[in-house]
Protein backbone atom coordinates (compact mmCIF):
# COMPACT_ATOMS: atom_id res chain seq x y z
CA UNK A 1 0.00 0.00 0.00
CA UNK A 2 1.30 3.82 -0.49
CA UNK A 3 4.64 2.42 -1.49
CA UNK A 4 5.68 6.67 -2.59
CA UNK A 5 4.82 7.39 1.63
CA UNK A 6 6.85 4.62 2.78
CA UNK A 7 9.81 4.63 0.53
CA UNK A 8 11.56 7.71 2.30
CA UNK A 9 10.30 6.61 5.60
CA UNK A 10 9.85 3.68 8.36
CA UNK A 11 6.58 1.73 7.90
CA UNK A 12 4.54 2.23 11.10
CA UNK A 13 2.80 -0.96 10.81
CA UNK A 14 4.52 -4.30 8.74
CA UNK A 15 2.45 -7.14 8.53
CA UNK A 16 3.67 -10.23 6.15
CA UNK A 17 1.44 -13.23 6.19
CA UNK A 18 -0.50 -12.67 9.78
CA UNK A 19 -2.89 -15.17 10.72
CA UNK A 20 -4.59 -16.31 13.72
CA UNK A 21 -7.11 -18.71 14.47
CA UNK A 22 -9.98 -19.44 16.75
CA UNK A 23 -10.14 -23.18 17.41
CA UNK A 24 -10.22 -24.10 13.67
CA UNK A 25 -11.10 -20.80 12.13
CA UNK A 26 -8.89 -18.82 10.84
CA UNK A 27 -9.91 -15.47 11.67
CA UNK A 28 -7.11 -13.95 9.48
CA UNK A 29 -5.28 -16.05 6.73
CA UNK A 30 -1.98 -14.58 5.80
CA UNK A 31 -2.92 -10.70 5.73
CA UNK A 32 -0.37 -8.90 4.82
CA UNK A 33 -0.26 -4.98 4.63
CA UNK A 34 2.09 -1.71 5.62
CA UNK A 35 1.13 1.12 6.37
CA UNK A 36 3.37 4.57 6.32
CA UNK A 37 4.17 6.67 9.58
CA UNK A 38 1.53 8.86 10.12
CA UNK A 39 -1.21 7.83 7.46
CA UNK A 40 -4.68 6.72 8.31
CA UNK A 41 -6.35 3.77 7.04
CA UNK A 42 -9.97 3.08 6.85
CA UNK A 43 -10.12 -1.18 7.46
CA UNK A 44 -13.96 -2.61 5.97
CA UNK A 45 -15.38 -5.46 5.52
CA UNK A 46 -18.80 -7.80 7.05
CA UNK A 47 -19.09 -9.10 10.17
CA UNK A 48 -16.56 -11.76 11.06
CA UNK A 49 -14.06 -10.62 8.28
CA UNK A 50 -11.33 -10.55 10.66
CA UNK A 51 -11.22 -6.65 11.24
CA UNK A 52 -11.40 -6.50 14.74
CA UNK A 53 -8.90 -9.03 15.29
CA UNK A 54 -6.70 -7.52 13.03
CA UNK A 55 -6.85 -4.44 15.60
CA UNK A 56 -6.60 -6.56 18.42
CA UNK A 57 -3.35 -8.64 17.17
CA UNK A 58 -1.60 -4.96 15.81
CA UNK A 59 -2.50 -3.96 19.70
CA UNK A 60 -1.10 -6.66 21.04
CA UNK A 61 -4.37 -8.22 22.70
CA UNK A 62 -4.27 -11.03 21.38
CA UNK A 63 -1.52 -13.55 19.90
CA UNK A 64 -0.42 -13.91 16.55
CA UNK A 65 -0.12 -17.93 14.98
CA UNK A 66 1.71 -17.14 11.91
CA UNK A 67 3.48 -14.36 10.16
CA UNK A 68 5.61 -11.29 11.21
CA UNK A 69 4.51 -8.34 12.19
CA UNK A 70 6.68 -4.96 12.85
CA UNK A 71 4.90 -2.55 14.97
CA UNK A 72 7.42 1.26 13.97
CA UNK A 73 10.35 -1.49 13.60
CA UNK A 74 9.51 -3.23 16.73
CA UNK A 75 8.53 -6.93 16.36
CA UNK A 76 5.36 -7.81 17.72
CA UNK A 77 6.30 -10.93 19.63
CA UNK A 78 9.54 -9.72 21.18
CA UNK A 79 8.77 -6.30 21.77
CA UNK A 80 5.47 -6.31 23.29
CA UNK A 81 5.82 -3.70 26.15
CA UNK A 82 7.63 -1.71 23.86
CA UNK A 83 4.88 -1.84 21.47
CA UNK A 84 1.77 -1.32 24.43
CA UNK A 85 3.67 2.29 25.06
CA UNK A 86 3.67 3.08 21.21
CA UNK A 87 -0.53 1.77 20.48
CA UNK A 88 -3.85 2.66 21.80
CA UNK A 89 -6.68 0.47 20.77
CA UNK A 90 -10.45 1.63 20.78
CA UNK A 91 -12.11 -1.86 21.59
CA UNK A 92 -15.24 -3.21 21.42
CA UNK A 93 -15.30 -3.42 25.31
CA UNK A 94 -15.26 -0.14 27.15
CA UNK A 95 -12.07 -1.65 28.98
CA UNK A 96 -14.28 0.13 32.36
CA UNK A 97 -15.14 -1.13 35.60
CA UNK A 98 -19.07 -1.21 36.38
CA UNK A 99 -18.87 -0.29 40.00
CA UNK A 100 -16.46 2.70 40.14
CA UNK A 101 -18.05 6.29 38.52
CA UNK A 102 -16.61 7.45 35.17
CA UNK A 103 -13.92 9.90 37.01
CA UNK A 104 -12.94 7.05 38.79
CA UNK A 105 -12.71 5.12 35.84
CA UNK A 106 -10.78 7.58 33.95
CA UNK A 107 -8.35 8.00 37.62
CA UNK A 108 -7.42 4.39 37.40
CA UNK A 109 -5.94 4.48 33.74
CA UNK A 110 -4.59 7.79 34.81
CA UNK A 111 -2.72 6.73 37.97
CA UNK A 112 -1.42 3.33 36.30
CA UNK A 113 0.12 5.66 33.37
CA UNK A 114 1.40 8.34 35.69
CA UNK A 115 -0.11 11.41 34.64
CA UNK A 116 -1.98 13.61 36.60
CA UNK A 117 -5.04 11.74 37.95
CA UNK A 118 -7.19 14.34 40.03
CA UNK A 119 -10.33 15.58 39.32
CA UNK A 120 -9.38 19.06 38.37
CA UNK A 121 -6.92 17.04 35.74
CA UNK A 122 -9.50 14.75 34.60
CA UNK A 123 -12.50 16.78 34.20
CA UNK A 124 -11.75 18.58 31.41
CA UNK A 125 -11.15 15.59 29.70
CA UNK A 126 -14.52 13.73 30.65
CA UNK A 127 -16.16 16.96 29.29
CA UNK A 128 -14.60 16.68 26.15
CA UNK A 129 -15.64 13.52 25.57
CA UNK A 130 -19.47 14.56 26.54
CA UNK A 131 -19.24 13.07 30.00
CA UNK A 132 -18.77 16.47 32.31
CA UNK A 133 -22.05 16.65 33.84
CA UNK A 134 -22.19 12.58 34.33
CA UNK A 135 -18.81 12.06 36.41
CA UNK A 136 -19.74 10.56 39.68
CA UNK A 137 -22.28 8.28 37.89
CA UNK A 138 -21.61 4.91 38.40
CA UNK A 139 -20.52 3.14 34.60
CA UNK A 140 -23.14 0.45 35.47
CA UNK A 141 -26.31 2.89 34.87
CA UNK A 142 -24.61 3.85 31.37
CA UNK A 143 -26.01 3.42 28.19
CA UNK A 144 -23.84 2.14 25.73
CA UNK A 145 -23.30 5.45 23.81
CA UNK A 146 -21.93 6.34 27.30
CA UNK A 147 -19.26 3.73 27.46
CA UNK A 148 -18.46 4.18 24.62
CA UNK A 149 -17.65 7.97 25.13
CA UNK A 150 -16.67 7.10 28.33
CA UNK A 151 -13.39 4.61 26.25
CA UNK A 152 -13.25 7.31 24.21
CA UNK A 153 -11.93 9.78 26.76
CA UNK A 154 -10.24 6.64 28.20
CA UNK A 155 -8.05 7.21 24.44
CA UNK A 156 -7.87 11.12 25.03
CA UNK A 157 -6.12 10.58 28.03
CA UNK A 158 -3.12 9.25 26.55
CA UNK A 159 -3.01 11.95 23.75
CA UNK A 160 -0.39 14.85 23.64
CA UNK A 161 -2.98 17.38 24.66
CA UNK A 162 -3.92 15.62 28.25
CA UNK A 163 0.05 15.96 28.68
CA UNK A 164 2.52 13.53 30.27
CA UNK A 165 2.89 9.69 30.11
CA UNK A 166 3.65 7.70 27.24
CA UNK A 167 2.44 9.20 23.94
CA UNK A 168 0.79 6.20 21.28
CA UNK A 169 1.88 6.86 17.90
CA UNK A 170 -0.25 3.86 16.53
CA UNK A 171 -3.75 4.44 17.18
CA UNK A 172 -6.13 1.62 16.68
CA UNK A 173 -9.97 2.29 16.65
CA UNK A 174 -12.23 -0.65 16.35
CA UNK A 175 -15.99 0.82 15.09
CA UNK A 176 -15.17 3.92 17.05
CA UNK A 177 -18.98 5.20 15.73
CA UNK A 178 -20.81 2.46 17.27
CA UNK A 179 -23.21 3.41 19.73
CA UNK A 180 -23.15 6.94 19.56
CA UNK A 181 -25.33 9.57 18.33
CA UNK A 182 -24.89 12.32 15.96
CA UNK A 183 -23.09 14.59 18.48
CA UNK A 184 -20.67 11.79 19.08
CA UNK A 185 -19.74 10.94 15.49
CA UNK A 186 -18.37 14.35 15.12
CA UNK A 187 -16.74 13.71 18.09
CA UNK A 188 -15.09 11.12 16.29
CA UNK A 189 -14.13 12.94 13.41
CA UNK A 190 -12.70 15.27 15.61
CA UNK A 191 -11.06 13.01 17.42
CA UNK A 192 -9.27 11.71 13.69
CA UNK A 193 -8.37 14.94 12.19
CA UNK A 194 -6.47 15.48 16.20
CA UNK A 195 -4.50 12.15 15.61
CA UNK A 196 -4.08 13.14 11.88
CA UNK A 197 -2.78 16.64 12.94
CA UNK A 198 -0.30 15.08 15.27
CA UNK A 199 1.10 12.91 12.86
CA UNK A 200 -0.36 9.69 14.34
CA UNK A 201 -0.95 6.59 12.05
CA UNK A 202 -4.24 5.01 12.25
CA UNK A 203 -6.18 2.40 11.73
CA UNK A 204 -9.95 2.50 11.66
CA UNK A 205 -12.26 -0.36 11.10
CA UNK A 206 -15.78 0.55 10.38
CA UNK A 207 -18.67 -0.11 8.53
CA UNK A 208 -19.80 3.43 8.30
CA UNK A 209 -17.71 4.04 4.86
CA UNK A 210 -18.63 6.89 3.58
CA UNK A 211 -18.18 8.55 6.74
CA UNK A 212 -14.92 7.47 7.38
CA UNK A 213 -13.43 7.60 4.22
CA UNK A 214 -13.07 11.67 3.26
CA UNK A 215 -11.09 11.07 6.65
CA UNK A 216 -8.90 8.59 5.86
CA UNK A 217 -6.00 8.34 3.05
CA UNK A 218 -6.10 4.58 2.94
CA UNK A 219 -8.58 1.38 2.28
CA UNK A 220 -8.22 -2.39 3.05
CA UNK A 221 -10.84 -4.50 2.65
CA UNK A 222 -11.13 -8.07 4.59
CA UNK A 223 -13.09 -10.61 3.42
CA UNK A 224 -12.82 -13.55 5.32
CA UNK A 225 -10.18 -12.88 6.97
CA UNK A 226 -8.12 -12.28 4.11
CA UNK A 227 -7.39 -8.75 2.40
CA UNK A 228 -9.70 -8.76 -0.70
CA UNK A 229 -8.81 -4.98 -1.79
CA UNK A 230 -6.27 -2.45 -0.43
CA UNK A 231 -5.69 1.22 -2.21
CA UNK A 232 -7.19 4.40 -1.70
CA UNK A 233 -9.81 5.12 1.23
CA UNK A 234 -12.01 7.67 -1.43
CA UNK A 235 -12.21 4.61 -3.76
CA UNK A 236 -12.78 1.52 -1.29
CA UNK A 237 -16.92 1.92 -1.11
CA UNK A 238 -16.75 2.33 -5.06
CA UNK A 239 -14.60 -0.18 -5.84
CA UNK A 240 -15.71 -2.24 -9.54
CA UNK A 241 -17.00 -5.81 -8.81
CA UNK A 242 -17.73 -5.23 -5.36
CA UNK A 243 -21.21 -3.08 -4.13
CA UNK A 244 -21.31 -1.31 -1.02
CA UNK A 245 -24.64 -3.26 -0.69
CA UNK A 246 -22.59 -6.50 -0.76
CA UNK A 247 -19.78 -5.29 1.26
CA UNK A 248 -21.61 -3.45 3.75
CA UNK B 1 6.77 0.72 41.87
CA UNK B 2 4.81 3.45 41.32
CA UNK B 3 2.46 1.88 38.90
CA UNK B 4 1.66 -1.10 41.45
CA UNK B 5 1.05 1.45 44.05
CA UNK B 6 -1.85 2.57 41.16
CA UNK B 7 -2.94 -0.79 40.86
CA UNK B 8 -2.92 -1.85 44.05
CA UNK B 9 -5.22 1.49 45.18
CA UNK B 10 -7.80 0.26 42.40
CA UNK B 11 -8.12 -3.25 43.53
CA UNK B 12 -8.77 -1.37 47.04
CA UNK B 13 -11.29 0.82 45.56
CA UNK B 14 -12.88 -1.57 43.67
CA UNK B 15 -12.89 -4.09 47.25
CA UNK B 16 -14.13 -0.60 48.97
CA UNK B 17 -17.25 -0.34 46.44
CA UNK B 18 -18.32 -3.95 46.34
CA UNK B 19 -17.82 -4.39 50.14
CA UNK B 20 -21.01 -5.94 50.63
CA UNK B 21 -19.41 -8.90 48.91
CA UNK B 22 -16.86 -9.11 51.97
CA UNK B 23 -19.51 -9.07 54.00
CA UNK B 24 -21.40 -12.10 52.45
CA UNK B 25 -18.24 -14.05 51.98
CA UNK B 26 -17.41 -13.58 55.53
CA UNK B 27 -21.50 -14.90 56.47
CA UNK B 28 -20.38 -18.11 53.93
CA UNK B 29 -16.74 -18.64 56.21
CA UNK B 30 -18.76 -18.44 59.27
CA UNK B 31 -21.65 -20.70 57.97
CA UNK B 32 -19.13 -23.04 56.78
CA UNK B 33 -17.39 -23.49 60.18
CA UNK B 34 -21.14 -23.56 61.76
CA UNK B 35 -21.65 -26.81 59.42
CA UNK B 36 -18.75 -28.79 60.23
CA UNK B 37 -19.28 -28.00 63.97
CA UNK B 38 -22.46 -29.88 63.61
CA UNK B 39 -20.22 -33.14 61.88
CA UNK B 40 -18.57 -33.29 64.52
CA UNK B 41 -20.91 -33.01 67.25
CA UNK B 42 -21.15 -32.47 70.96
CA UNK B 43 -17.15 -33.66 71.30
CA UNK B 44 -15.47 -30.68 72.51
CA UNK B 45 -12.12 -32.37 72.91
CA UNK B 46 -12.80 -33.66 69.10
CA UNK B 47 -13.92 -30.11 68.33
CA UNK B 48 -10.91 -28.09 69.52
CA UNK B 49 -8.78 -30.49 68.17
CA UNK B 50 -10.41 -30.29 64.66
CA UNK B 51 -10.56 -26.24 64.96
CA UNK B 52 -7.23 -25.45 63.28
CA UNK B 53 -7.76 -27.67 59.79
CA UNK B 54 -11.32 -26.66 59.42
CA UNK B 55 -10.45 -22.91 60.17
CA UNK B 56 -8.48 -23.25 56.70
CA UNK B 57 -11.23 -25.62 55.11
CA UNK B 58 -13.53 -22.47 55.61
CA UNK B 59 -10.76 -20.23 54.01
CA UNK B 60 -9.70 -22.03 51.36
CA UNK B 61 -13.28 -22.35 50.11
CA UNK B 62 -14.13 -18.88 51.28
CA UNK B 63 -11.10 -18.01 48.40
CA UNK B 64 -12.32 -19.62 45.46
CA UNK B 65 -15.51 -16.93 45.86
CA UNK B 66 -12.89 -14.01 46.37
CA UNK B 67 -10.84 -15.22 43.62
CA UNK B 68 -13.76 -15.39 41.23
CA UNK B 69 -15.36 -12.32 42.16
CA UNK B 70 -12.09 -9.96 41.88
CA UNK B 71 -11.98 -11.54 38.35
CA UNK B 72 -15.36 -11.03 37.61
CA UNK B 73 -14.97 -7.14 38.00
CA UNK B 74 -12.45 -7.39 35.32
CA UNK B 75 -13.85 -9.20 32.86
CA UNK B 76 -17.31 -7.47 32.56
CA UNK B 77 -15.66 -5.13 30.26
CA UNK B 78 -12.13 -6.76 29.82
CA UNK B 79 -11.14 -4.23 31.75
CA UNK B 80 -8.08 -5.98 32.80
CA UNK B 81 -6.91 -6.22 29.25
CA UNK B 82 -7.38 -2.25 28.85
CA UNK B 83 -5.00 -2.54 31.95
CA UNK B 84 -2.90 -4.54 30.68
CA UNK B 85 -2.64 -2.80 26.96
CA UNK B 86 -1.49 -0.05 28.99
CA UNK B 87 2.44 0.06 29.22
CA UNK B 88 2.15 -0.51 33.09
CA UNK B 89 3.88 -4.16 32.61
CA UNK B 90 1.86 -7.27 33.21
CA UNK B 91 3.68 -7.58 36.87
CA UNK B 92 1.70 -4.41 38.31
CA UNK B 93 -1.79 -6.09 37.06
CA UNK B 94 -0.99 -9.43 38.34
CA UNK B 95 1.12 -8.20 41.95
CA UNK B 96 -2.06 -5.78 43.28
CA UNK B 97 -4.50 -8.11 42.62
CA UNK B 98 -2.73 -10.70 44.33
CA UNK B 99 -2.11 -8.51 46.91
CA UNK B 100 -5.25 -7.08 47.48
CA UNK B 101 -6.74 -10.81 47.14
CA UNK B 102 -4.14 -11.80 49.94
CA UNK B 103 -5.42 -8.83 52.02
CA UNK B 104 -8.99 -9.52 51.84
CA UNK B 105 -8.57 -13.30 52.85
CA UNK B 106 -6.16 -12.24 55.83
CA UNK B 107 -8.89 -10.08 57.32
CA UNK B 108 -11.59 -12.76 56.66
CA UNK B 109 -9.42 -15.19 58.13
CA UNK B 110 -8.50 -13.12 61.35
CA UNK B 111 -12.59 -12.04 61.40
CA UNK B 112 -13.51 -15.71 61.39
CA UNK B 113 -10.89 -16.57 64.65
CA UNK B 114 -13.79 -15.20 67.19
CA UNK B 115 -16.46 -17.18 65.49
CA UNK B 116 -14.23 -20.43 65.62
CA UNK B 117 -13.15 -19.82 69.44
CA UNK B 118 -17.40 -19.59 69.86
CA UNK B 119 -18.12 -22.50 67.98
CA UNK B 120 -15.42 -25.07 68.78
CA UNK B 121 -13.88 -23.33 72.06
CA UNK B 122 -10.39 -22.99 70.40
CA UNK B 123 -8.99 -19.97 72.09
CA UNK B 124 -5.24 -18.81 72.34
CA UNK B 125 -3.37 -16.51 73.91
CA UNK B 126 -1.09 -16.65 70.87
CA UNK B 127 -3.19 -14.21 68.70
CA UNK B 128 -0.36 -12.41 67.07
CA UNK B 129 1.35 -15.39 66.20
CA UNK B 130 -1.93 -16.50 64.68
CA UNK B 131 -2.47 -13.59 62.67
CA UNK B 132 0.93 -14.50 61.29
CA UNK B 133 -0.09 -17.27 60.28
CA UNK B 134 -3.40 -16.71 58.30
CA UNK B 135 -1.29 -13.94 56.66
CA UNK B 136 1.26 -16.27 55.17
CA UNK B 137 -1.31 -18.65 54.62
CA UNK B 138 -3.86 -16.37 52.86
CA UNK B 139 -0.99 -14.86 50.77
CA UNK B 140 0.22 -18.67 49.67
CA UNK B 141 -3.60 -19.38 49.20
CA UNK B 142 -3.78 -15.86 46.86
CA UNK B 143 -0.72 -15.97 44.98
CA UNK B 144 -1.30 -19.16 43.06
CA UNK B 145 -5.06 -18.49 43.55
CA UNK B 146 -4.74 -15.18 40.87
CA UNK B 147 -2.97 -16.76 38.55
CA UNK B 148 -5.44 -19.78 38.32
CA UNK B 149 -8.27 -17.48 38.46
CA UNK B 150 -6.94 -15.45 35.66
CA UNK B 151 -6.30 -18.45 33.70
CA UNK B 152 -9.90 -19.89 34.46
CA UNK B 153 -11.95 -16.59 33.98
CA UNK B 154 -12.28 -16.61 29.74
CA UNK B 155 -13.63 -20.35 30.42
CA UNK B 156 -17.27 -21.62 30.90
CA UNK B 157 -16.50 -24.35 33.33
CA UNK B 158 -14.45 -21.69 35.65
CA UNK B 159 -16.66 -21.94 38.64
CA UNK B 160 -15.86 -26.19 38.73
CA UNK B 161 -12.18 -26.13 36.95
CA UNK B 162 -11.01 -23.42 39.23
CA UNK B 163 -11.30 -25.37 42.75
CA UNK B 164 -9.90 -28.52 40.29
CA UNK B 165 -6.70 -26.65 39.12
CA UNK B 166 -5.59 -24.53 42.27
CA UNK B 167 -6.43 -26.98 45.14
CA UNK B 168 -3.95 -29.09 44.59
CA UNK B 169 -1.50 -26.91 44.18
CA UNK B 170 -1.92 -25.33 47.54
CA UNK B 171 -1.53 -28.47 49.30
CA UNK B 172 1.99 -27.81 51.25
CA UNK B 173 0.30 -24.42 52.03
CA UNK B 174 -2.62 -25.76 53.58
CA UNK B 175 -0.81 -28.50 55.42
CA UNK B 176 1.91 -26.05 57.23
CA UNK B 177 -0.89 -23.73 57.65
CA UNK B 178 -3.38 -26.06 59.44
CA UNK B 179 0.03 -27.36 61.58
CA UNK B 180 1.26 -23.89 62.44
CA UNK B 181 -2.49 -23.12 63.32
CA UNK B 182 -2.96 -26.22 65.34
CA UNK B 183 0.36 -25.97 67.43
CA UNK B 184 -0.47 -22.26 68.25
CA UNK B 185 -3.96 -23.08 69.32
CA UNK B 186 -3.59 -26.71 70.82
CA UNK B 187 0.16 -26.01 72.42
CA UNK B 188 3.89 -26.11 71.06
CA UNK B 189 6.02 -28.11 73.26
CA UNK B 190 8.20 -28.93 70.68
CA UNK B 191 8.38 -26.09 69.32
CA UNK B 192 7.70 -27.27 65.94
CA UNK B 193 5.86 -24.04 64.53
CA UNK B 194 8.70 -22.25 63.57
CA UNK B 195 9.56 -25.14 60.93
CA UNK B 196 5.84 -24.99 59.72
CA UNK B 197 6.19 -21.15 59.56
CA UNK B 198 9.56 -21.50 57.74
CA UNK B 199 7.82 -24.07 55.50
CA UNK B 200 5.30 -21.18 54.76
CA UNK B 201 7.56 -18.66 53.58
CA UNK B 202 9.41 -20.82 51.61
CA UNK B 203 6.43 -21.96 49.43
CA UNK B 204 4.96 -18.29 49.81
CA UNK B 205 8.50 -17.19 48.08
CA UNK B 206 8.38 -19.75 45.12
CA UNK B 207 4.36 -19.08 44.34
CA UNK B 208 5.02 -15.39 44.29
CA UNK B 209 7.86 -14.92 42.25
CA UNK B 210 6.98 -17.75 39.76
CA UNK B 211 2.99 -17.21 39.31
CA UNK B 212 4.19 -13.11 38.48
CA UNK B 213 6.62 -14.23 35.83
CA UNK B 214 3.30 -16.66 34.14
CA UNK B 215 0.64 -13.80 34.60
CA UNK B 216 1.74 -12.31 31.08
CA UNK B 217 1.52 -15.78 29.07
CA UNK B 218 -1.82 -16.66 30.83
CA UNK B 219 -3.67 -13.42 30.16
CA UNK B 220 -2.58 -13.49 26.33
CA UNK B 221 -5.49 -14.75 24.05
Amino acid sequence: MSEERGADGQWAIEATNLSRRYGRRWALASVSLRIPSGATLLLAGNNGSGKSTLLRALATAIRIDRGEVFIEGMDIRRDRDAIRRKTVLLDHHAYTYEALTAIQNLSVTASILGIPHGRRALMPVLAEAGLGDRADDEVAGFSAGMRKRLSIARLLLRLPRSGGGARPSVVLLDEPYNQLDPEGFRLVDQLLERLKNDGATVVMATHLVDRGAPLCDLGLLLEQGQVAWSGSAGDLPRHSGISQERLF
Amino acid sequence: MSRLAASLRKEMLLQWRTRSQVIAVFVFGATCLLLFSFAIGPNAAALRALAPGFLWLALLLSSTLTLAESFHLEMEERAIEGLLLLPAGDGAVYYAKAIANAIQLSLLGVALIPVMVVLYDAGTTRIPALAGVIVLGAAGLSAPGTLYTAMTSRLRARQTLLPLLLFPLIVPVLLAAVKATSLFILGDPMEQARSWIILLVAFNAIYWSLCGLFFGRVMEE
